[in-house]
């Protein structure tokens, strides 16, 4: 079956599970309200899923994470693929010690005899006016962590075929979904076709500046891209689709070529992914930069709920465009 | 009980195992003394009955989760002893190439899944064992081993509830030794019996003498038949004590006096064997040549480890992920 031409990021994915568990009897998904007699989840990912797989290979769990993610593990040792749902990224923090002290370190303890080839899919992200536990990016938690891989997509056909990848990856993978941009069409991917992961994409050449980013902040920077074009500045915008294997040798090349190099992610700028890029450029390019590298994330305090104030929080476009700027100086 | 009393060859199978235990935790003790070895060593003594009765009703297939107190587990298990203390002593030719430590020995081949040191860990993962056996119609089953401590932490309300709720195949076996860490157990749990505990789950729950062979068989009998049966989980509630404390030089000064003395009196190992060669079930002969057979394979184990090399530096970086990182 062919796809129409754009789809948006919720039937992408669900495009990819359908296909991963065509092709492999071991894919299976859980997670709260995941199955069809729940709606297919709160946004309606999983929806057909059940209906198509049988309630044995779809399961809505208890609210329950750390046996969902224990389920999942378990499964997974033994050779199923389990996609498990955590809803919302901030509720992984009440499933953290079966993420990061099993999940991502049994192959380690067990000297390779066991490994944990499961996903965890979450979405989250700031926009829709869900305050402080329902919208935070965490990812520099679980990029911290030796033996998970955290995948973050920034458009739907990114998101099928790094699913498609994670899934038949025989490590953990956190699956990152921005909620906010999960109705926003794009071109539709080929199916079938996967995206490895570990792989950055450079979205758009140039020659003055490098921007680095991943989620939907990738919007961001090719919206500033395109603005600042329009002055004769060149952009060029890396998305790192993966933040962990990190694609260092593309980020690094490039911005050996352009000399500056601006990172923009909506988690909070301290501690954040965006200082363990800026340090690799130090290491790697000190010498050959023409300006200090920037960086660019939300506000360091929680996600507020007052509109205004939430607008605030997270980047915005003229915070990118004044970041660019500072490279030149 | 619907199970039979346990025959003869059952029952001799449970004191080897039992043995098994003691003069391997003898032998760990003695050579952490001797200072040969170094390593956190949460001592099993005193709890054998129990993995060694529940293990009597399973088979190399059958799944286990056990925690950091869990080398009798392993052992009553099957889990072999050059490859078992090669891993204690951070050997690379230990189950787990020293990778991982007594808290955390895996061997698949005996069915020994996962060791976790986090407590109440055990019992979220072995459902997700069970739960791959359910869908592949499988007739193994999970066990998981965990303390009266841990029936105190979210995971287990979590891991019973999805259990029952999906009539996983696992047994969840609590071994109640009255104490989690320096805290007694009537000071940190709201009940009297942890198998109350299973009403909540809508499963079957039982609290049995964990130092009594028979009993503790029987009750895992029934429960590993439940799951094979495709009837869900159990909760057994095995009591009993720690003869050691919580870890390695362990004071004990939290203890009530003559506390310890008074278990360490109803020692279940003589008593058993004791017991087996009264009823006529074993021999005094039979036994001390099954125990010298043991203690043989222990020297050989103890050999095999303090000859064996440390893993190689490389290993830093191997088994983080399927593909070799050096970040
Ligand atoms: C989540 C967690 N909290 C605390 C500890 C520290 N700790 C290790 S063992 C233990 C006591 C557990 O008691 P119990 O479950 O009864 O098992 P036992 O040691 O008596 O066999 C504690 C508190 C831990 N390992 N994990
Ligand atoms: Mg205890």
């Amino acid at each position: 079956m062919n796809l129409p031409a754009k789809i948006n990021t919720i039937q992408a994915i669900n495009q990819a599970l359908d296909d991963a568990m065509a092709a492999d009897v071991n894919v299976i998904v859980l997670g709260e309200d995941v199955g069809d007699r729940e709606e297919g989840g709160i946004v309606g990912v999983t929806r057909g899923l059940s209906s198509k797989y049988g309630d044995a290979r779809v399961r809505s769990t208890p609210i329950s994470e750390q046996a969902i993610i224990g389920a999942a593990i378990g499964a997974a040792i033994v050779g199923m693929r389990p996609v498990a749902e955590i809803m919302l990224m901030n509720f992984t923090t009440v499933a953290m010690d079966m993420i990061v002290n099993h999940a991502a370190k049994l192959r380690f303890m067990s000297g390779g005899q066991t490994h944990v080839p499961m996903v965890i899919r979450t979405m989250t992200g700031a926009g829709f006016g869900t305050g402080g536990q329902h919208a935070d990016y965490l990812e520099a938690w679980f990029a911290h962590t030796a033996g998970i891989k955290v995948v973050a997509p920034s458009s739907p056909a990114d998101a099928y075929g790094l699913m498609l990848s994670a899934i038949e990856d025989d490590d953990p993978v956190l699956f990152i979904e921005n909620m906010p941009t999960y109705w926003t069409p794009g071109p539709a991917p080929e199916r079938g076709v996967k995206i490895p992961l570990g792989k950055a994409s450079i979205l758009r050449e140039g020659t003055d500046v490098t921007l680095i980013s991943y989620s939907r902040r990738v919007l961001d920077c090719c919206a500033v891209a395109e603005k600042l074009a329009a002055e004769g500045i060149s952009a060029e915008v890396i998305d790192l689709r993966t933040i962990s294997p990190l694609d260092t040798e593309t980020f690094l090349a490039s911005v050996a070529k352009t000399g500056r190099a601006v990172i923009v992610h909506e988690a909070v700028k301290p501690f954040g992914v965006g200082a363990e890029i800026a340090s690799l450029i130090y290491e790697s390019l000190y010498g050959q930069l023409k300006g200090p590298v920037q960086r660019v994330g939300s506000n360091y305090a929680p996600v507020p709920f007052s509109k205004p104030l939430e607008d605030a929080h997270v980047p915005s476009l003229e915070q990118i465009e004044v970041a660019v700027r500072a490279t030149f100086k | 009980m619907t199970a039979a009393i346990p025959d003869g060859e059952i029952l001799v199978g449970i004191y080897r195992r039992m043995t098994r235990i003691k003069q391997n935790d003898e032998r760990f003790r003695a050579v952490l003394k001797s200072g040969k070895l170094v390593m956190p060593y949460y001592s099993p003594r005193g709890q054998e009955v129990i993995p060694s009765a529940v293990s009597a009703c399973l088979d190399d297939e059958d799944y286990i989760c056990t925690i950091y107190r869990g080398v009798h587990d392993m052992i009553a298990k099957g889990i072999p002893l050059n490859d078992l203390w090669a891993e204690f002593g951070g050997r690379a030719t230990g189950t787990c190439k020293g990778k991982g430590g007594p808290m955390h020995v895996t061997h698949p081949g005996t069915g020994v899944m996962v060791t976790t040191g986090i407590v109440g860990s055990s019992m979220p993962i072995a459902n997700g064992l069970a739960l791959a056996a359910q869908i592949r119609g499988e007739k193994r089953v999970s066990v998981a081993y965990f303390g009266d401590g841990a029936s105190n932490i979210g995971a287990f309300h979590e891991a019973l509830n999805m259990a029952s709720v999906w009539k996983l195949p696992v047994i969840f076996v609590c071994q109640n030794n009255g104490y989690g860490e320096h805290t007694k157990y009537a000071n940190s749990t709201a009940v009297a019996n942890i198998a109350q505990r299973a009403a909540s789950y809508s499963m079957p729950g039982i609290t049995v003498d964990g130092n009594d062979p028979v009993a503790t068989y029987l009750a895992a009998r029934e429960a590993v038949d439940r799951a094979r049966q495709g009837l869900g989980p159990s909760l057994i509630e095995a009591k009993t004590f720690r003869f050691h404390g919580h870890v390695f030089g362990d004071a004990d000064a939290y203890m009530d006096k003559g506390e310890k003395d008074a278990w360490m009196a109803k020692d279940p190992v003589p008593l058993f064997r004791n017991w087996l060669i009264k009823t006529g079930l074993a021999s005094e002969d039979q036994l001390a040549t099954l125990e010298a057979a043991i203690e043989l394979e222990i020297d050989e184990a103890v050999e095999f480890t303090l000859n064996s090399p440390y893993p190689d530096l490389a290993e830093l970086h191997r088994d983080i992920y399927k593909d070799e990182v050096n970040v």
